[in-house]
């Protein structure tokens, strides 16, 4: 990362730093203050949007290690939530478990399912690759169908409310906060595996397999861990999404999910944390936009009103990632690198 | 052995779909390299596009087809155009992200221009219904087969015979000789997308014919990706095969084990996909495909 003009790293400590100068923490401070304070200001509707945002973020983090680092490319990402997400409602309904013991237990499912099919991860790569994960997405979901005993089938089962202390969390407040600690957590959690050796060895496979092996990396255990932590930040994300709407069914983990994670992490950048919380952030902010313009569109064109909010959606979803594609593949993280380098190096940019 | 034959005869017809969907895909992967999953998306608007033409406008057959043919050519090139050609030297995942796009804007605009609704125009093209004894062969099976028979063999032909077609085949072995040898590459992928519409368009209209099209065929589309892993990416013969291959075995093992299946069934939506696993594990360039051998 490039450090603002006329500040340099003297030591080991100022160079491993994340905030690095007195301006990045009063940002960061200020940021987490206004985070932390959103019930204050927003009504309940946009609560509910910026804690699903929280969720999606926790989601993407995951699919940014397992794809953007480590580059395996995943189109199964919603069925490894739905796996964090029915895990945790089976634990938490059936067994009696808390909430706060079922959540990582769920993580650690998905990702042990994260494990079982990353396994042909190891053989093949690319376009087969992608094949396997989209298998995997539809064998999942299946499974968890088929267990009717279990899951309830596609009727799914309630989810209890989480509690702590004898307080039950169950209002947009309590929701977000929850939601946002634990986003914040994973956020620093996904911000520092990349700077650790795992992380950087996750980066060398991306980059060149043969010469990360020649390196001395053992492929298959990089290979597999990155299954296993992409899929443990989904499952984390299922299991809150599951307790959030206090009923898990395979209906809040369409296919669709999966494809628009891997848009989200273009549109925001691959490879990048940042990326990740813009994309995830800016795409979930155009569902919105198109909720809103939908009805007026089908008020303006009453003959096409019953399909223009349906094809709305989905159209502007596909647009956007195709302009990104041609024209800013690298994502809005770039974009936001040039324009602080821009002000950062005013007035001597060359 | 009725039912067991019955289970056959349709999964006959669902492996034809399979194997419409899949030549497209192979022809555009052959010429470069390029994974397409909207193919599926194409066969769906193809069977929308002919029913504007056949049951709107009311024209004959003959006009329908032709004009459809030039819409295809059309939507080829700027498809192309537009949004593949700038993605050239980019990462495998960019190429795939955007078939995924162009996917979902055509569902989008289908769902705009056609409502989303299950259309079906029977009557229009002919139907061939056999009787065998007990067995009755609808015609999805016996028009699916000879179309793709003669889609098939048109395509051998222009491949072997035609300067076109040789072109293709040079840029499908080595883009950069073929570049050298004074062939324009840019043009050639650009004939691959112009045919996979061809091909889509043409299903399509049959497809619609026999049985009706709706938005959820294109996820038919993500099924046939196993029919291309099995019959190998670059063979348009094996898709053909493989089609056959796995309509008949879902439709059998649908057929004989959802019964036993707690949950309700549901094995012919995941077969294929159980297929896809199978192959990777075991057989990665498919019954008929190239052995890839990576190089450092």
């Amino acid at each position: 990362m490039a450090l603002p003009s006329g500040i340099f790293n003297q030591s080991y400590g100022q160079d491993m730093a994340i905030v690095r100068t007195r301006t990045q923490w009063v940002i960061l401070l200020v940021f987490l203050a206004f985070l932390f304070t959103c019930p204050i200001y927003f009504n309940d509707q946009w609560l509910t949007i910026i804690t699903i945002i929280g969720i999606t973020v926790i989601s993407v983090h995951g699919l940014n290690i397992l794809t953007g680092y480590c580059g395996q490319i995943s189109l199964g990402h919603a069925g490894f939530m739905a796996v964090g997400g029915f895990a945790s409602a089976v634990l938490s309904a059936k067994l009696g478990w808390s909430f706060w013991a079922a959540l990582p237990a769920a993580a650690l499912m998905a990702g042990m399912v994260g494990l079982i099919f990353g396994l042909p991860s190891l053989r093949v790569k690319g376009f087969y690759l992608i094949l396997a994960s989209v298998a995997a997405y539809f064998i999942i979901i299946w499974i968890i169908v088929q267990l009717y005993d279990v899951t309830g089938g596609i009727f799914g089962l309630a989810a209890p409310r989480p509690e702590i202390f004898g307080f039950v969390i169950k209002s947009k407040a309590s929701w977000f906060y929850l939601v946002m600690i634990i986003a914040c957590l994973a956020t620093f959690f996904a911000r520092n595996i990349i700077r650790t050796r795992v992380g950087r060895a996750f980066i060398a496979i991306r980059d060149n397999e043969r010469a990360a092996e020649v390196m001395g990396i053992n492929i298959w255990v990089y290979k597999l861990l990155a299954f296993f932590i992409g899929c443990v930040f989904a499952g984390v994300a299922g299991s809150l999404l599951v307790h959030y709407y206090a009923w898990a069914t395979v209906d809040q983990f369409p296919f669709m999910d999966s494809i628009w994670y891997l848009g989200m992490l273009i549109v925001g950048g691959m490879g990048s944390t940042t990326g990740a919380i813009l994309g995830a952030v800016s795409l979930k902010l155009l569902d919105e936009l198109v909720i809103i313009v939908g009805p007026m569109l089908a008020e303006t064109f009453p003959a096409i009103a019953a399909q223009a909010a349906a094809s709305l959606g989905l159209m502007m979803h596909g647009l956007v990632i195709i302009v990104f594609l041609i024209f800013e593949p690298r994502g809005l993280v770039h974009r936001w690198h040039m324009i602080k380098a821009y002000y950062q190096l005013w007035p001597f940019s060359h | 052995m009725t039912f067991f034959l019955q289970l056959v005869i349709s999964g006959f017809a669902l492996g034809m779909v399979y194997a419409l969907i899949a030549i497209g895909f192979v022809i555009i992967f052959k010429c470069s390299k390029a994974f397409n999953i909207a193919q599926g998306h194409f066969v769906m608007l193809g069977g929308y596009i002919g029913f504007t033409f056949l049951v709107t406008f009311g024209l004959p057959i003959w006009a329908a087809l032709l004009l459809a043919i030039a819409v295809a050519i059309i939507m080829g090139l700027f498809i192309e155009r537009l949004t593949l050609r700038p993605l050239v030297g980019q990462p495998i995942l960019a190429v795939i992200m955007m078939t995924i796009a162009l996917a979902t804007v055509f569902e989008g605009l289908a769902t705009l221009i056609w409502g989303g609704e299950y259309k079906t125009y029977h009557g229009v093209l002919p139907t061939i219904n056999i009787q065998l004894g007990d067995l009755s062969i609808p015609s999805e099976t016996s028009i699916g087969l000879i179309v793709s028979i003669i889609v098939v063999t048109i395509l051998m032909l222009f491949f072997r015979y035609t300067k076109s077609g040789l072109a293709m085949r040079a840029t499908a072995e080595d883009e950069q000789v073929a570049q050298s040898a004074g062939i324009r590459v840019t043009t050639v992928y650009a004939l691959s997308w112009v045919i996979a519409c061809i091909v889509g368009v043409i299903g399509g209209i049959i497809l619609g014919g026999v049985s009706g099209v709706m938005i959820p065929l294109a996820n038919v589309g993500l099924k046939a990706l196993a029919v291309i892993l099995l019959g190998g990416l670059d063979s348009i013969g094996g898709a053909i095969v493989a089609g056959i291959i796995l309509g008949v075995s879902e439709n059998v093992a649908a057929g004989y084990l959802d019964p036993l299946l707690p949950g309700g069934g549901g094995l012919a939506n995941v077969f294929p996909f159980i297929i896809i696993l199978i192959v990777l594990i075991f057989r990665p360039h498919g019954l008929f495909g190239l052995a890839e051998i990576e190089r450092i």
